[in-house]
């Protein structure tokens, strides 16, 4: 018992430091996903986005959001990193002048979980 | 300033009937609960009905001959099989009947608030009338009522046969071309109440919604006082102006006070202080707006309304921002 819990718990403490920041996301991480995704349909981005995971509507005036994770840029300007995407996904045309997405009220709260939501959205 | 009263919004638009407890089971007024009553009623009294034919069914199936013998003959068929439905049905009917009279109104009284709604393939034209019948304001797609006042609806169709249907608030009455039908709906909470179009009306009937935003009879005071236009100052949306006149948008819709005069859709002059967009099926923000602007047809397809996909991102800004600033 001693012998083999001195081998296992070095070996999983060295693992989960390997494998968790890419592969699990921590619990808080999963409920900020949940909540963004609830975002997105209670804001109404299905008017110009589809996206996956919600049915209706599934609006063309927007790029699909279906494999965002994998995207390179944001609207073809900025890098798609969380923070930058949690501050486009509320006021777009601050960050990215010209574009045709305005900036739409939201808490906090909500823009960071919308875009917990589109960095979990890889293309499997 | 839009009053934002508690409400089931946040279940989702296009979905009146979802929820727990369902709607349809959750009477939130005086013309409503009595639908509520007669559905429970009606359910329990099913089901009592099936244990004992389920009853009769396992003794003719499975009893003794001496128990058959007893429960069976012509006796039977008389006393199970007409006088039992014969008084049952003869008593729902007259106690249904009694139970839901007032829920379609007769002539108007002085009392109650006095609302037109007509539908329209796939939306609802609303017409507040003052106390003797004559219009005050035009809406479309939603309507603001104080809680605890009896509102009368004058129900009617400019095309096919609608169903007017707030589950919450009242029955449910079919909307008929060349006919006005009345309905009496209440709200004793404020809140948000989801209704549906209940007759299929054609291409998106299902996507016909309707929201009653219900406030007390203060904040109702203060929500009628805040409906006046006010000075548009900004460039951007003075820009989104012009091009409502000129990109074709004036042809089918009315903003009071400018040339826009269009009957064929919805009355915009209220529009950006509307809790939904295309008629009780999204929220309104500025990105649902452009969105229905741009391309309508993706969201409720086959309503009448074209794309406008030639709109370049700064003119569809420009009128977003007009029309969002159209409290």
């Amino acid at each position: 018992m001693r012998f083999y819990g001195g081998i296992i718990l070095p070996m999983a403490l060295l693992l989960s430091a390997c494998d968790t920041p890419e592969l699990a996301p921590n619990a808080a991480g999963e409920a900020s996903i949940a909540r963004g995704r609830a975002a997105a349909a209670k804001l109404g981005c299905g008017a110009c986005h589809a996206m996956p995971g919600i049915d209706w509507p599934r609006g063309r005036v927007g790029p699909s959001l279906n494999g965002f994770a994998d995207r390179g840029l944001i609207a073809g300007k900025l890098p798609n990193r969380l923070d930058i995407l949690a501050r486009f996904v509320r006021d777009a045309p601050a960050l990215v002048p010209g574009t045709g997405m305005p900036a739409i009220t939201m808490s906090d709260d909500d823009a960071s979980d919308l875009a917990a939501w589109l960095s979990s959205l890889d293309a499997r | 300033m839009r009053a934002d009263p508690p409400g089931r919004a946040d279940a989702g638009f296009a979905r009146a009937l979802e929820g727990w407890p369902p709607p349809v089971l959750d009477p939130a007024g005086p013309y409503s609960e009595p639908v509520t009553l007669l559905a429970w009623a009606l359910f329990i009294g099913g089901t009592i009905v099936l244990v004992v034919v389920l009853a009769a069914l396992s003794v003719a199936l499975f009893g003794s001959s001496g128990l058959k013998r007893r429960l069976g003959g012509e006796k039977a068929i008389w006393i199970g099989g007409i006088a039992f439905p014969v008084v049952v049905l003869t008593g729902l009917l007259i106690w249904g009947l009694s139970l839901t009279s007032h829920l379609a109104a007769g002539k108007p009284t002085g009392q109650e608030m006095r609302v037109r709604i007509v539908g329209e393939m796939w939306w609802w034209r609303v017409h507040y009338l003052d106390r003797q019948g004559r219009e005050t304001v035009r809406d479309a797609n939603e309507l603001h009522i104080p809680t605890g006042m009896p509102v009368m609806l004058e129900l009617q169709s400019a095309d096919v046969i609608h169903s007017f249907w707030v589950p919450r608030l009242g029955g449910k009455m079919d909307m008929i071309p060349g006919r006005t039908n009345r309905l009496m709906i209440q709200a004793d909470r404020p809140g948000i109440y989801k209704g549906q179009c209940a007759e299929y009306c054609g291409g998106p009937h299902a996507l016909m919604g309707f929201l009653v935003i219900a406030h007390t009879p203060e904040d109702f005071a203060r929500w009628k006082a805040s409906r006046r236009p006010a000075p548009i100052v900004d460039p951007v949306a003075r820009r989104g102006a012009a091009l409502f006149e000129t990109s074709g948008c004036a042809a089918c819709h009315v903003i009071r006070g400018t040339r826009a005069q269009g009957l064929a859709g919805p009355d915009l002059t209220h529009v950006g202080s509307r809790h939904s967009l295309g008629a009780g099926i999204l929220p309104n923000n500025p990105g649902t707006l452009a969105g229905w602007i741009a391309d309508s047809q993706a969201i409720k397809p086959g309503n009448r309304m074209p794309p406008y996909r030639q709109l370049g991102a700064e003119d569809l800004n420009a009128l977003t921002r007009y029309l969002a600033g159209r409290q």
